[in-house]
């Protein structure tokens, strides 16, 4: 029997990734033979509840804010050359991102796509607010008596390739796990039982590797005269060819920037993995803790040895509770004795929160010194031998549910233009409403899938 | 066979790579030789107290190190490392994606071959 592969390119890697990494992608899958696929992985935790505000200020939003900058402009060619589309663009809700969809494929011609919504993720549909309040958390947060703004299970494959099955060319879906998005189709197209363990966990480890764009191609790796990368602005977005006896390659798009090698690779095997031998997925238990990487040619590597265990009885769900209020001002000192400047404009704030009687977290930054290393009460540096002369910027971050006091303390840094020390400048502030997530597990027993299909018509 | 005074003191960032992620309030870092030889070393001295050792200022509690020989490489497990990740942390950097750079900046004694940068001998 030959090996049949299917060859599976990445359009984006998060919400907010380049909108046209896609292009060279579909340019390049456009080029090759059999069946061929292009994912967007749209929706990290907390991306679902933003979209499950928006909602509820529109019903018709709440999908992804990108889908159209996204999807406009390779819906086209996908659907010429039998490209098919799969992605959690459906974020709070699938059927508007669908509808959308459905929009644009009509502006643009492609009379006859067939566009499949799978539902089931949102654990309203099957539980009220009480109850889930009432799961343990497993990570993050408790969610007492907080508004749960969201609560969406982590779907696995079945239900993409259920809709592939049913003729879709744009599986549109909410909330699953991100390795899902590569493993549906690879079901799909090689049949694989839901019991074989050993290619499910391949094909889990090549979304895992997909799951985050050009993580694996060169992005978020380059360090100048460590890991140098070709023409970084122009990075090729990945593609896997990925086989039904599971043997795996990744490569990228061509006539693109970015590089794929051995080193890539593995730092996004490792990437947000915690035991290497226990990585929990809806669809299986991946075990990448004997996992081979190999270069075998140029922007080709071969990863082999993925092994997998019986995929848990529970399902992962985040659970999004309003998180209260985020404020930040930051103001510079520079040139002469500005390190001074800066420690004293801090102090004055310091001795100011105290007089107004701020009760919520705070933390004070010198930008400049040492800052993100630094812990929130000091230690990682900043507090060390600095000079005196430079170019530097106080910050100052606070949170808490007194949206009030948040503001005032942003308002105190502003003051310091005509109230703090000399020469104080470019004042900026933000205030954000924060989402808190929770994690939960739930009987995938519980859930109940559907798809739903629509088709556009000329 | 290097002898003594091929050893350097050097920062990891000189023989590995390493990439951070986030899960709630715990950081997980990759470290990755640049050179198969160096795992053996890494082993030797990036022990999981080290590592707990330069994120106690940020409050980590608990350290696990697991070990992938194949590839090579090993992943740090690093508990309350985020200050309370991006549901809670005032740190600019929520998620700890710049942490992975705090772990290159420890301290290791490398044979001279194994450094990208050598010291002039």
């Amino acid at each position: 029997m030959t090996n049949k592969i299917v060859h599976i390119g990445c359009g984006a890697g998060f919400s907010g990734d380049r909108v046209d990494a896609s292009i060279p992608v579909v340019a390049t899958l456009a080029k090759r033979q059999g069946p061929r696929y292009l994912i967007f992985e749209t929706l990290a935790e907390r991306t679902l509840a933003l979209a499950q505000k928006h909602r509820r200020k529109d019903p018709s939003h709440g999908y992804s804010p990108f889908l159209e900058a996204y999807i406009r402009p390779i819906l086209k060619t996908c659907h010429e050359s039998g490209i098919r589309i799969v992605s959690n663009f459906g974020a709070a809700n699938p059927m508007g991102g669908a509808a959308k969809i459905a929009e644009i494929a009509r502006e643009l011609g492609c009379t006859g796509l067939k566009i499949a919504v799978v539902e089931g993720d949102d654990l309203f549909q099957f539980l009220s607010e009480e109850e889930i309040s009432n799961y343990p958390t497993i990570e993050g947060l408790e969610i007492g008596d907080n508004e749960v703004v969201a609560a969406n299970a982590y779907l696995g494959a079945r239900p993409i390739a259920d809709a592939l099955a049913q003729g879709a060319d744009v599986v549109v879906v909410g909330r699953c796990t991100d390795p899902a998005l590569v493993l549906g189709p690879l079901v799909h197209e090689l049949g694989w039982p839901e019991d074989d363990w050993e290619r499910l966990a391949a094909g889990t480890m090549a979304g895992h590797l997909l799951e985050c764009g050009g993580q694996v191609t060169g992005a978020y790796f380059a360090d100048p005269g460590y890991k140098d990368v070709p023409d970084l602005a122009r990075v090729g977005f990945p593609i896997a060819e990925v086989g039904s006896d599971g043997s795996l390659i990744v490569t990228k798009a061509d006539d693109t920037g970015g590089l794929v090698s051995a080193q890539t690779v593995k730092e996004q095997l490792l990437y947000e993995i915690h035991d290497p031998a226990n990585y929990f997925t809806a669809d299986v238990i991946l075990d990448i803790s004997q996992v081979k990487v190999e270069e075998v040619g140029p922007d080709r590597v071969r990863v082999s040895g993925a092994r997998g265990k019986p995929r848990p009885d529970t399902l992962k769900a985040t659970v999004s509770i309003d998180g209260g209020w985020m404020g930040e001002a930051e103001m510079s000192y520079a040139g002469p004795n500005a390190l001074k400047r800066a420690q004293l404009a801090v102090d004055v704030l310091k001795q100011r929160c105290r007089e107004i009687g701020t009760n919520c977290p705070v933390r004070f930054d010198i930008l400049g010194t040492v800052s993100v290393h630094d812990g929130d009460g000091g230690g990682g540096g900043a507090a060390g031998d600095w000079p005196d002369d430079g170019d530097y910027r106080v910050r100052v971050a606070s949170r808490g549910h007194d949206k009030e006091g948040i503001e005032r303390i942003n308002q105190e840094m502003l003051s310091l233009y005509c109230s703090g020390p000399a020469a104080g400048g470019g004042f900026r502030q933000h205030l954000t409403d924060q989402v808190q997530t929770a994690s939960i597990l739930v009987d995938r027993t519980l859930l109940a899938t559907r798809i739903r299909m629509m088709e556009v018509s000329a | 066979m290097s002898g003594m005074s091929d050893i350097q003191e050097t920062r990891l960032h000189e023989v590995a790579h390493a990439r951070a992620g986030d899960k709630g309030n715990r950081s997980n870092i990759s470290l990755i030789p640049y050179k198969p030889e160096t795992y053996a070393l890494l082993l030797e001295q990036v022990t999981e107290v080290r590592v707990l050792e330069l994120f106690a200022h940020k409050g980590a509690t608990k350290v696990t190190r697991y070990e992938l020989p194949n590839l090579p490489a090993l992943n740090f497990v690093i508990d309350d490392a985020l200050e309370g990740g991006v549901n809670a942390a005032l740190n600019l950097d929520q998620h700890g994606k710049t942490l992975s750079y705090l772990l290159l900046g420890l301290s290791v004694s490398m044979p001279r071959a194994l450094i990208l940068h050598p010291a002039p001998e």
